[in-house]
């Protein structure tokens, strides 16, 4: 039972029918609410999302890595990559398990 | 290192749009995230291209140990969110195109 994926088209309507804004006016907004996340994680800080998770920002060191194809090794340099911890809450949700307090 | 709450978004998308009363905001923001939630409770993923994509993983049961005591316990089987960053998203966080990745294809 492959259910369907859920896209900016369905929030963006979900918004639409919750708040009575005209559908385009529902896109845009819902598009400032993810670039808003997004400008904060570029600046490094993390977005912390009350009972559904937190995106984060982790610095990596440099490290070896290989071409999987030609085995040669070549230096990876040090990164920044966004990670996202759920909540307690939306785990809870998935399982269908009351959320805790 | 500074962060953004839930309410510190919702004051920013206020100010950005001074037109839009509070709770309708609120409203907003409270939609993008249930709606998420719900269809990862349905089992459904989540693909916002950019973004990035939210999924749901099985976690089989299995036989876990208190590390206190040692004594084996049965751990039931899960689901867990899963959250992919979008390729604009994760060169943004990284200032840029990842050149390591492009390094690895050019040897």
């Amino acid at each position: 039972m492959e259910a369907e994926t859920l896209t900016r088209a369905q929030l963006a309507e979900a918004i639409y029918a919750a708040v009575g804004l005209s559908r385009n006016e529902s896109a845009a907004l819902l598009e400032a609410v993810l670039e808003a996340m997004s400008a904060a994680l570029e600046a490094g800080d993390q977005v912390k999302i009350a009972a559904f998770g937190t995106f984060l920002v982790r610095e990596k060191g440099t490290r070896i890595g290989r071409n999987p194809k030609t085995g040669i090794e070549v230096p990876i340099s040090p990164r920044r990559v966004l990670s996202f911890r759920p909540s307690q809450a939306l785990k809870a949700r998935l399982n269908g398990e009351a959320a805790p307090a | 290192m500074q962060g953004m709450t839930r309410s510190e978004l919702m004051a920013q998308l206020a100010a950005a749009n001074p037109h839009l009363r509070l709770p309708d905001v609120e409203l907003i923001v409270t939609t993008v995230f249930d709606g998420i939630a719900n269809a990862l409770a349905e089992g459904r993923r989540v693909e916002l291209r950019g973004f990035g994509a939210f999924s749901v993983k099985r976690r089989d049961p299995r036989t876990g140990r208190n590390p206190r005591t040692g004594q084996s316990v049965q751990v039931t089987g899960k689901v867990v969110p899963h959250f992919k960053p979008g390729k604009e998203l994760r060169e943004r966080v990284n200032g840029g195109p990842l050149q390591a990745e492009a390094a690895i294809k050019a040897a």
